[in-house]
């Protein structure tokens, strides 16, 4: 994959990012599908960098709901990288979460909630608490730096020991509000 | 009508797809090709989907990454697939040798009183050979059924998705279980995992 991905080689994710990927390693999580952001964009590198991880580019974000069950019951560990525009797009996609169980686990950069210059971005980032509580995935929240690593670790928690289905919400603060230039 | 009297019985197609499965893990797409596989006997390495639609083949993706060795196989129809069209280029991009995605086209959907679907004028395969799917395949008769089920139930150089051109015909729904989480215990034992 790191010939489709150049930017890959020598990543050393730090901050928050870091700590998602550490203790997504430390869990032993393998397949890692995502629809890029640019939140998410260091972690992203960081993944198609470690040969024990594999980087997986979606069209959209449903695809990733499906494939993280799939991992799983091939025996994998699995996780979905996704910005909150996204998280609509994968509403039925999660009966099959509902109907087969199993961990389920997503790291989700929120967009439209704090300083949003796109308009177009408020309604589902002020929609996408109460989309995943719709389909019965609980929710997990980071608003600071410090809270991302303490979130991420109940996460894994849940999901993977407990076999729940968990989004842990990366709110835009975390973030900046993307600043667009004339 | 002549040209749905010449087009591949369903049945026959998967029974002979199914027929030395050995290892495979075969996921179906909700529908008649869900029947169409229960209607070969039920399985320990069958996940039937009854809903989830689009998701079969990247399902079958995420199967088929976590165990490198063992041939999956989704079996899928046109409908299905057109709700999920991006997972060519996602399964491209990983390109798993041990994946085959058997595409059951009958032109229309049958579950839901028979409308037309859009391969009436969208052709399956060429949307996936040009979405970087190098084995893309369209079938329209039983000898290359037989080349199919070969390659289905092994590893091959790369992953494989084949069109197969059916009947139009309604069969007797076979149904199988619906418990999703029944399923998912069953194949996780048959690959020697823990249930959860």
């Amino acid at each position: 994959m790191n010939a489709a991905h150049p930017h890959a080689l020598h990543a050393s994710p730090a901050g928050w990012p870091g700590d998602i990927f550490f203790a997504l390693k430390a869990a032993r999580v393998r397949q890692v599908a995502y629809v890029p952001d640019g939140g998410h964009a260091e972690l992203i590198r960081a993944i198609h960098a470690d040969p024990a991880m594999i980087g997986i580019p979606l069209t959209t974000e449903e695809e990733g709901v499906a494939l993280v069950s799939g991992a799983w019951l091939g025996g994998d560990r699995a996780c979905l990288l996704m910005q909150s525009s996204g998280v609509g797009n994968c509403i039925n996609m999660l009966s099959l979460v509902r109907n087969m169980g199993g961990p389920f686990l997503t790291f989700v950069t929120m967009r439209g909630e704090w300083g949003e210059f796109n308009p177009w971005q408020v309604p589902m980032g002020t929609g996408t608490p109460d989309a995943f509580r719709l389909m019965g995935v609980h929710v997990l929240r980071a608003d600071r730096p410090e809270e991302v690593g303490p979130a991420t670790a109940a996460g894994i928690r849940m999901a993977y020991e407990g076999g729940s289905a968990v989004a842990v919400l990366l709110a835009q603060q975390l973030i900046g509000a993307k600043v667009f230039v004339k | 009508m002549s040209q749905s009297l010449n087009r591949l019985d369903r049945r026959a197609v998967v029974a002979r797809l199914l027929k030395d499965r050995g290892e495979a893990i075969v996921v179906t797409g909700l529908g008649s090709p869900t029947y169409d596989v229960a209607a070969c006997g039920d399985h320990d390495r069958n996940v039937y989907l009854w809903g989830a639609m689009g998701g079969c083949a990247v399902m079958a993706l995420g199967i088929a990454l976590a165990r490198p060795e063992t041939p999956v196989i989704a079996v899928t129809g046109d409908g299905e697939m057109l709700m999920g069209v991006g997972s060519f280029a996602t399964i491209a991009m990983q390109a798993p040798k041990n994946l085959t995605v058997v595409i059951l086209d009958n032109g229309l959907y049958g579950e839901t009183g028979g409308q037309a679907s859009h391969t009436l004028v969208a052709d399956l395969a060429a949307i996936a050979a040009a979405s970087g799917i190098a084995d893309a395949r369209a079938i329209d008769a039983m000898g290359d059924v037989e080349g199919l089920a070969t390659r289905a139930t092994a590893l091959g150089n790369a992953p494989c998705v084949a069109v197969v051109r059916i009947g139009q015909a309604e069969l007797e729904r076979v149904l199988p279980t619906r418990d999703g989480h029944a399923v998912r215990a069953r194949v996780r034992q048959s690959l020697g995992l823990s249930i959860d």
